[in-house]
């Protein structure tokens, strides 16, 4: 049959016959919407490159059962065999009744090699390539003890005359005004005095770290680069596994070694003797005895922090 | 106390009873008596708790252990006419041949075997430390003999406030454990840091730096040779 005038008009018809000036709005505006959405939500397409569902859905630290630390204990060593090829260790390190930590450093002595600092950097799995460390030695004029005029890049052969070294490091405040600002409560004071992040309940917004006046925490920047044969293995959940990037980090006094009973690892690279470590609960403790015995200095003991971090002379 | 015992006992008779009333035959029984002997084991009073309490709590059972030197120092010499044959021999072999010099403060008269020997310790003498009777060990300040392994002695006659210094762990470094209940500290002995003849420290050169944000933008560079 040939096709009458009417049917082929109505073939050739477009769909949108009726349709409206108003539709055309609406649709061009809801095609609109619905791309922006799209383009909003894309960061979340790549977001399992970064995070897997178990550790997005992690809890907090002090919330985990005994069974859930297992599992993500589990899960991190697997997940830092897989980043990075090494087998460790991650335990779940607890603060050791009766004990409450306590540093000194003999400025007398300190003569600024920095061998703590790197110490540092190996035993608590740092990037590689920021030479990432939580200690930081000051190069003082001799006669003060204003911060301003120290300086940390010094070089060569030390010490230097006219010169003395202040390590600086995180001083477990008493009262930590880090543990304060934070907005998620990632970061928190234990038992034995040590101030602890949960690293994987960390946001990054670096508060904590503009909180602290001794610039003792630090942020990871980047992803941290270790070979795998110079990961460490003993590791702790708490302390000096393998950080992501994006969250804040700091000195745990090296809990992984000394809630195992053992000295903090800058302390034993310590070439001069300089440090020393002790239970301040423990009457007849080193750190009783510098106490009670030298002349102490606290550093900005003015901000009432309280730090659990004394300076010494001899 | 007594309700400890009293605790211990019922628990004692409680398994005695379940493993009569269980099957001999039953696998289970080796595990139970093993249960049994380590509740027995667990001594009233004492914390039947596995973890460790701090270092007052529980005595020290390792010690702090302090580095001593070998004994008296040997000059090692290597026979001319050979590549391999070394031989070592004792202070005393050309000492007991020679007078000691008690003048002597000064390494610039030191023109034999000891020349070139820096000494820097204050105005001391050599016969101040060595003992002229016998060059195998040292004098103290009253003549008596005091042996190279027992250098610190020798040392803490003059440095009595470093000497208490180190016995209180607040000089001279250490290794190992703070807690004495879990495991042994070991120390270093005066000359292992400090030249007997020139005692000051050295000096060191900085090694490791981090990059950090605080560094200055000046010394960038100075980190990347």
């Amino acid at each position: 049959m040939p096709p009458t005038p009417e049917s082929q008009n109505k073939q050739s018809l477009p769909i949108a016959e009726n349709v409206t000036r108003r539709a055309i709005v609406k649709g061009g505006f809801a095609t609109l919407g619905a791309s922006a959405f799209v383009a909003a939500v894309s960061p979340l397409r790549n977001a399992t490159q970064y995070t897997s569902p178990a550790a997005f859905l992690q809890q907090h630290y002090t919330e985990l059962s005994a069974e859930d630390k297992v599992d993500v204990i589990a899960r991190l060593e697997a997940e830092t065999k897989e980043n990075y090829g090494a087998d460790v260790q991650i335990a779940d390190d607890r603060p050791i009744p009766g004990t409450k930590f306590v540093y000194a450093i003999n400025l007398s002595v300190c003569n600024g090699n920095g061998k703590c600092v790197e110490a540092c950097h190996r035993e608590n799995n740092h990037d590689r390539s920021t030479n990432q460390s939580y200690i930081r030695v000051i190069e003082m004029p001799q006669g003060t003890m204003d911060l301003e005029q120290g300086s940390t890049t010094y070089s060569g052969t030390v010490p230097k005359d006219g010169k003395f070294y202040l390590p600086v490091q995180c001083q477990q405040c008493d009262a930590p005004p880090c543990v304060n600002a934070c907005p998620v409560k990632a970061t928190w004071k234990e038992e034995d005095g040590i101030v602890v992040v949960d690293y994987n309940w960390c946001i990054g917004c670096r508060y904590c770290e503009a909180a602290c006046p001794y610039h003792a925490r630090r942020f990871n920047w980047k992803k941290p680069e270790i070979p795998a044969d110079e990961i460490n293995p003993d590791q702790s959940y708490l302390s000096n596994r393998v950080r992501p990037v994006g969250v804040v980090e700091k000195c745990t006094f090296c809990l992984h070694r000394t809630r195992r009973g053992k000295l903090p690892a800058c302390l034993e690279a310590c070439p001069t003797g300089a440090r020393v470590f002790g239970n301040i609960l423990d009457k007849n403790s080193n750190i009783r005895w510098i106490l009670e015995n030298k002349r102490v200095y606290i550093l900005k003991e003015e901000l009432g922090t309280k730090p659990a971090f004394f300076y010494y002379f001899q | 106390m007594r309700f400890t015992h009293i605790f211990v006992l019922l628990t004692v008779c409680t398994l005695l009873s379940t493993i009569t009333l269980m099957n001999s035959n039953n696998g289970d029984t080796e595990m139970q008596f093993a249960t049994l002997n380590s509740e027995l084991e667990a001594t009233p009073g004492q914390p039947s708790n596995p973890t460790p309490l701090s270092a007052e709590a529980s005595p020290a059972k390792f010690a702090i252990e302090i580095h001593q030197p070998d004994g008296p120092p040997m000059i090692e010499l290597k026979v001319p006419d050979s590549d391999t044959a070394e031989a070592k021999i004792a202070c005393s072999t050309c000492h007991s041949l020679r007078e000691p010099d008690f003048s002597n403060k000064s390494d610039v008269a030191l023109d034999q075997f000891h020349q070139g020997l820096k000494v820097s310790h204050g105005q001391l003498a050599c016969y101040a430390c060595h003992n002229p009777q016998d060059m195998g060990a040292l004098r103290g300040a009253d003549g008596s003999r005091i042996e190279f392994r027992n250098v610190i002695s020798l040392c803490s006659q003059c440095h009595g406030k470093i000497a208490e210094a180190f016995a209180h762990g607040a000089h001279g470094g250490m290794n190992g454990f703070w807690d004495l209940s879990r495991g042994p500290q070991l120390k270093n002995n005066c000359i292992d840091c400090h030249a007997p003849h020139a005692p000051r420290y050295p000096k060191m050169i900085v090694g490791f730096k981090p990059h950090d944000r605080f560094l200055d933008l000046k010394d960038e560079h100075a980190t990347h040779p």
